[in-house]
């Protein structure tokens, strides 16, 4: 993994080494009144590695990744980005973490560009001008740079809600089904910024429901059914068979 | 601490040119708050065909619904920018103190009624035919303002997570702000035909937005957050 510093004026944060973990979660729990979500999660992911997050619908995947991006707090259990718990340190955690939910993360009456540049005010970066033209080109956004979000369509949304996700250099990156919506050539793109950036040492961990792509691009895959953890291990050891076997348990075998 | 500070504001302002160049660009609050808080000021006067003697014991307590009636209107937009996804996520997603939303939010607000008082007082002056285009109606307005906005920020995030919003927003304020409408009123009568009633209605008015913007800003991570 390649060095890389996250610095703002209030901290200065040097991302775990390649062996330590990024991210852990100890027995995360997390019920809305009576009803449990998520049920003793337990998972550790590497520095630079890329975890895909599995599941059927209701399974807990979204709500795990909103508890690991701040979004929500733990019933019971605990979580840490780079060692920082993400209850009692959640403004530093949110430093760390670059977060692309089911809707784009940006304001659809700014342009592509000044959505990019209020976000670097927001993260207090002084190259934010610098940042936002880089991505912009990355994200083939350049020539929509200037309009408005609202008139862009949902695969250009999409990429540059990615580009906010990347703005800050973050050490985490969290992707909620980043696919849907998208057309063939603008997942290639997506695909290709995010090995860029593992290569750099992004870890990253997403959802998605196209579950040979989601192993395919993982090294790691997590399976939730019910909120329950049935399968967190390597992505190479996990065939399509096994996972129809897995979702046919508890999803009626539909994918 | 200093950087903190300074991150802060730097922040702040940010979500404010944000709201403002939003609110440029759809207008859906400036227009509606202004026409609306005229047509208010001309309803009254008709209704009341004042008299010469009735004006100044009248004509505050209409600008001051007029001001009301139109900053609910403004306070019911505060979050519908931020929830037209269905959520603050974005906001609360990035490493932002939460004092530092609702400041953004607060000031905000202060300047679209802001917007509305500064073409509602002078049509107010000349509707009613009475001198309050002084600069003693500055203060007045604008710690009038403080105090709607302070506690209507506030709520507006409560009542935004609400599908009755728009019902229970006017609710939720309208009680609260009583003393400082009624400070602000004696305060503008005071201006238009002092009578040395003793009282320290701007004094009252600063103490209610003391409490107010002390409250609200506490309060509002815990509405705001989960």
């Amino acid at each position: 993994m390649s060095a890389q510093t996250f610095s703002s004026p209030d901290i200065a944060v040097t991302p775990a080494p390649a062996s330590q973990a990024v991210v852990t979660a100890a027995s995360l729990t997390k019920r809305y009144g009576l009803r449990p979500v998520l049920r003793n999660v337990s998972f550790s992911l590497a520095s630079g590695k890329t975890l895909a997050l599995l599941g059927p619908n209701g399974a807990g995947k979204t709500t795990l990744l909103r508890l690991l991006a701040t979004l929500a707090k733990p019933s019971a259990g605990e979580a840490t980005i780079c060692g920082f718990d993400v209850v009692a340190d959640a403004n530093v955690v949110r430093r760390l973490i670059g977060y692309v939910g089911h809707q784009p993360p940006v304001y659809d009456d700014l342009t592509g560009r000044e959505n990019l540049l209020f976000f670097a005010r927001m993260y207090g970066l002084p190259d934010g001008p610098a940042r936002a033209q880089l991505l912009l080109e990355r994200v083939g956004l350049r020539a929509k740079a200037n309009d408005r979000v609202r008139t862009y369509s949902r695969g250009q949304a999409q990429r540059l809600a990615l580009a906010r996700g990347l703005l800050h250099h973050p050490a985490l990156l969290l992707l909620d089904e980043p696919d849907t919506g998208l057309d063939d050539d603008a997942i290639e793109l997506l695909h290709e910024l995010l090995q860029e950036r593992q290569m750099a040492g992004l870890t990253t961990i997403f959802t998605t429901h196209q579950l040979e792509r989601g192993i395919q691009q993982s090294d790691e895959t997590l399976v939730l059914l019910g909120g329950r953890v049935v399968f967190a291990g390597a992505s190479s050891a996990l065939t399509l068979a096994d996972l129809r076997r897995l979702y046919g348990g508890q999803a009626g075998g539909t994918l | 601490m200093m950087a903190s500070l300074q991150l802060f504001w730097q922040q702040t302002l940010a979500m404010l040119w944000k709201d403002i160049r939003c609110e440029l660009r759809t207008r859906q609050v400036w227009g509606g708050m202004a026409l609306f808080a005229l047509l208010v000021l001309v309803v009254f006067n008709f209704a009341f065909d004042l008299r010469v003697n009735d004006k100044v014991a009248v004509a505050p307590g209409a600008l001051w619904i007029a001001f009301v009636f139109a900053s609910i209107l403004g306070l019911g937009r505060t979050f519908a920018a931020e929830l037209e996804h269905g959520s603050m996520d974005r906001l609360l997603i990035c490493p932002v103190d939460r004092k530092a939303i609702y400041c953004a939010k607060l000031l905000g607000n202060m300047a679209f009624i802001g917007v509305v008082e500064i073409i509602a007082v002078p049509l107010f002056a000349a509707a009613y035919d009475l001198p309050v285009l002084t600069l003693g109606i500055i203060p007045i307005v604008l710690l009038g303002t403080l105090g709607i906005a302070a506690i209507g920020t506030l709520f507006s995030a409560i009542a935004s997570n609400t599908r009755a919003r728009e019902v229970l927003l006017p609710l939720l304020v309208f009680p609260l702000i009583i003393p400082v409408v009624i400070g602000a009123v004696r305060a503008t009568q005071e201006l238009v035909s002092p009578v040395g009633d003793g009282v320290p209605w701007l004094g009252l008015i600063i103490a209610f937005d003391v409490i107010f913007l002390s409250v609200s800003a506490v309060m509002f991570q815990y509405v705001v957050e989960e």
